[in-house]
């Protein structure tokens, strides 16, 4: 194959093993069970809600990782949301103020760690992986002792509730994708993040601000985290400490997948989204045709491998041609 | 050469120490618009030190910098880039993972408005770049022109990041070493580069080690050793050993016949 035809497929590689997999499970349900896997409205939703999680928190992870970075305290910091709305909401009450003021306030106290991971790397040099490793350690334990006795926080009310039903989550996380990826794709801000993580001196020079730059990446990624956390405690009507805690591989295992390089500089939200598509169509997948659900892992974990070799391949490629 | 003309570039007995080492003693440098100025010398002579006193990184501790007339924001390499004083250092500086537009404008990217919401404009970028390579005389596929500049030769890419100076008007170039990551046929694309600027009036500091490069393009050599300024000589008027004789001093310029000359020590 030309090595041209052969890049193009490289690129596009995500849908077509997307479009792979969804083609295979439906043979499969044809033939094996009689009737449609993607066909089925229920399993459409069941895919995309599966999917909006983890995709809540790759949505930050993927800004994070353009720069070179690893936002490894998101998982925790949902939880801490996850069980701060839980805590506001049921201290304030049923009306849509109270709702709005516990969103805010939940944001709000989820920053705090988002800022806190910027400094630590962006000012005091801090790796990214042990700065946000030492930031997990931090949420998880803020996250437990926020909620109290219990491991979860229940809560009963009504507009928080809508959040989480029926297809509203896919909804809310689609409409803050699109605009991620505008903003990631289309603005200053996106082109800095690119810039940074293709060369930091390089960016410096240029006359970017690379730390405050950095911060405001760490924030963002933080602010995910906390919708995420939203999303859930609406989702199930309690808020857990360790919400996010499964989450967080599989928010970077979906960048990655979609063709973002743990060494910065590449990735886009188009294909974190289809990194998540691919994990959520894995796992119910599997379910769907009874396999044990155990075998989930190796299959993602097979994929991740594979989507890296890929992207080293057209690399190759592209320094051959 | 217009020696007629005021000079654009006038460095006047700069000194500088790190500690108690003197690093530079009292250099004087003129350039003038359209003239390729050499700084030779050994390892340690003080040629880094010099172009980072011009391009404003050090601030020296005597003596003074002026650019077309006027002294330069010392300490601010900022500021002295927006006077028109470009370095180019051997990393280039550039963003691998971009294309060559958006190097060209990287941290000062054209905007345009839709839906009333500033956008970076892509277009503006592509087709300056296609402007910026076709002044320079650069041959760049348009399939090429989008893609990771880490994808380009090593001249092309030396040639963006003259470019990108070159768009933001840059008065003086200042290189460092532009030749020593390059292969034989890329560094003559760069001696072509170079040549090519002096012709557009743009006055040019190379620093190089390669003294075949030197004698290529340069008008003047500029020889420092430990600090001082070990002499001045016009290209046409003088040889290879004579600049040699200057980088290393008269105490081993008996040394020359055994074959020793670039030893320092």
């Amino acid at each position: 194959m030309a090595p041209e035809r052969l890049a193009v497929v490289s690129r596009i590689w995500p849908w077509l093993f997307l479009a792979g997999l969804i083609v295979f499970f439906e043979a499969w349900a044809q033939l094996r069970v009689g009737r449609s896997f993607i066909g089925s409205g229920y399993n459409v939703q069941a895919i995309l809600l599966a999917a909006s999680a983890p995709l809540m928190l790759a949505i930050g992870q993927t800004f994070v990782i353009i720069t070179a970075g690893i936002d490894l305290s998101v998982g925790f910091v949902m939880g801490l949301a996850a069980v701060c709305i839980a805590q506001f909401v049921d201290r304030g009450g049923a009306g849509a103020g109270v709702l709005a003021l516990a969103i805010a306030l939940t944001v709000a106290s989820c920053l705090v760690p988002g800022w806190v991971n910027g400094f630590l790397i962006a000012r005091l040099g801090v790796p990214a992986f042990i700065g946000t490793l030492g930031m997990y350690g931090v949420a998880r334990g803020a996250g437990f002792l926020a909620a109290g006795s219990g491991m979860t926080v229940p809560v009963d009310h009504a507009g928080l509730a809508w959040i989480g039903t029926g297809w509203t989550p896919v909804v809310v996380t689609g409409v803050l994708l699109a605009a991620m990826h505008v903003l990631l794709s289309q603005t200053r801000f996106g082109q800095h993040t690119y810039a940074i993580g293709g060369n930091p001196q390089s960016a410096a020079r240029a006359g970017i601000d690379v730390r405050r730059h950095l911060v405001r990446v760490y924030m963002l990624s933080a602010f995910f985290a906390a919708c995420g956390g939203i999303v859930y405690t609406a989702r199930y009507s309690a808020g857990a400490a360790n919400a996010g805690e499964s989450l967080l591989l599989d928010s970077i295992a979906a960048v990655v997948i979609g063709g973002a390089s743990l060494f910065g500089g590449t990735g886009s939200l188009v294909g974190s989204l289809i990194g998540a598509l691919i994990i959520a169509v894995i796992q119910f997948g599997l379910i769907f045709i009874d396999v044990n659900a155990f075998w989930q892992f190796i299959a993602v974990g097979a994929v991740i491998v594979l989507s890296v070799l890929i992207d080293q391949a057209k690399e190759r490629l592209g320094r051959a041609s | 050469m217009s020696e007629g003309t005021a000079p654009l570039l006038e460095v006047r007995g700069v000194s500088i120490h790190f500690g108690g080492v003197e690093a530079l003693k009292a250099v004087d440098l003129e350039v003038r618009a359209g003239e390729v100025v050499a700084l030779a010398g050994d390892n340690g002579a003080g040629k880094s030190t010099l172009i980072k006193i011009v391009s404003g990184v050090y601030v020296p501790g005597a003596g003074e910098v002026r650019f077309r007339g006027e002294r330069t924001p010392a300490g601010d390499p900022q500021a002295v880039r927006a006077r028109g004083i470009e370095t180019i250092y051997q990393d280039l500086a550039l963003a691998d993972n971009l294309d060559v537009g958006s190097n060209i404008f990287l941290g000062r990217e054209p905007m345009r408005r839709v839906l009333g919401l500033p956008v970076v404009d892509r277009a503006r970028m592509t087709e300056v770049a296609r402007e910026v390579l076709e002044r320079l005389d650069i041959h760049v596929p348009p399939n090429k022109l989008n893609v990771p500049v880490r994808l380009l030769s090593g001249g092309q890419r030396q040639a963006i990041a003259i470019g990108r100076a070159l768009w933001w008007d840059a008065k003086l170039l200042i290189m460092d070493e532009p030749t020593a990551a390059l292969g034989v046929p890329e560094q003559r694309k760069v001696m072509d580069l170079i040549r090519g600027l002096r012709a557009q009036g743009v006055a040019i500091i190379l620093v190089s080690h390669n003294l075949n490069d030197i004698f290529a393009v340069a008008d003047r050599i500029v020889v420092l050793r430990r600090g001082e300024r070990a002499g001045e000589r016009r290209v046409a008027e003088t040889d290879g050993d004579e600049i040699v004789r200057l980088m290393v001093g008269d105490t081993y310029a008996g040394t020359r016949q055994a074959g020793g000359v670039r030893s320092k020590t």
